[in-house]
């Protein structure tokens, strides 16, 4: 009873272990192959703040209304948050974002920075 | 017999309480947030095994708001709300199959304590590709999961032989 139990666990986790693997690659490998011209769009609860291209080197403080804030820097074709005032810093700490669909969500601040696919431009679509 | 279940419940709040203290100190990177070490869900399988479901509930209802307003914010507090009671709902599933051990039943609880933060907090910010955060979240679930359900038997078992509620 207490082996099956066993078995039955190792079951479980080696399943849980495989599907979010699995999930992991088939996410990178789309993000990374859907990715043209990204744009990092920043919304702030929900309304659309600014759009920020990746291939433009930028700095932008995303101030709210109540004085707390969000550094947006965008560098190498990365975003990243590198100041923030919210109390945990979990955006702080989040890696650069590149890829389509990728995300860095201040949940304090309601700011979110998700990449979005351009406008495709002729030119790349030729030289691809 | 009742005092006595009043007083067990009231030490476990308090441990669960000084667990998530501990949690806030001891913050983990990897990459994505909401990853804990899942420290009070120890006491909840504790309880879960030794008080029954019904107190093991109040206890993580009353650990979550009581968190809330100490170290956390309500915004926090709504996350784990939504984690809390899926993860028990969860947990109490598992459970009664009879299929698996305090250690899946752990791995189940750590699993779907993530799957309820993200879900709320899809809901709260309307940004569906938080989604991307679950493989990892998943895995981290697991890795807790694994650790506490090991250590919630080893408790359970010595908590068994102290306490008898008649």
């Amino acid at each position: 009873m207490e082996e099956n139990k066993k078995k039955n666990d190792l079951i479980l986790i080696g399943v849980l272990l495989m599907v979010a693997l699995a999930a992991y690659f088939c996410i990178s490998f789309f993000q990374g192959a859907n990715t043209k011209n990204g744009v990092a769009v920043v919304t702030i609860d929900d309304a659309e703040y600014g759009r920020f291209p990746l291939v433009v080197d930028t700095e932008e403080r995303i101030e709210l209304p109540d004085g707390s804030y969000n550094l947006l820097v965008i560098q190498d074709g990365k975003a990243d948050v590198t100041e923030a005032s919210c109390p945990d810093g979990i955006c702080v700490n989040h890696r650069a974002i590149s890829k389509q669909g990728q995300s860095i969500v201040c949940l304090p601040n309601k700011v979110v920075v998700e990449i979005e696919n351009g406008e495709e431009s002729d030119l790349d679509a030729v030289t691809n | 017999m009742k005092t006595k279940k009043i007083a067990y419940l009231g030490l476990l709040v308090a441990l669960a309480f000084i667990f998530s203290y501990i949690e806030t100190l001891i913050p983990i990177n990897i990459g994505v947030p909401g990853a804990k070490l899942g420290l009070a869900n120890l006491v909840i399988i504790v309880a879960l095994y030794t008080i029954g479901e019904k107190n093991a509930f109040l206890l993580s209802m009353v650990r979550i708001v009581l968190v809330g307003f100490t170290f956390a914010n309500l915004a926090s507090m709504l996350y784990s709300l939504a984690g809390g009671i899926l993860s028990f709902l969860a947990m109490c599933i598992a459970k009664r199959s009879g299929k698996l051990s305090t250690t899946g039943v752990s791995v189940v609880g750590g699993v779907f304590h993530n799957v309820g933060q993200i879900l709320m907090a899809i809901w709260v910010v309307k940004t569906a590709s938080l989604v991307y955060y679950l493989p990892v979240l998943i895995i981290a679930g697991l890795a807790s999961g694994v650790a506490i359900g090991i250590l919630g038997a080893m408790v359970t078992k010595r908590v068994k032989k102290v306490v008898n509620w008649d």
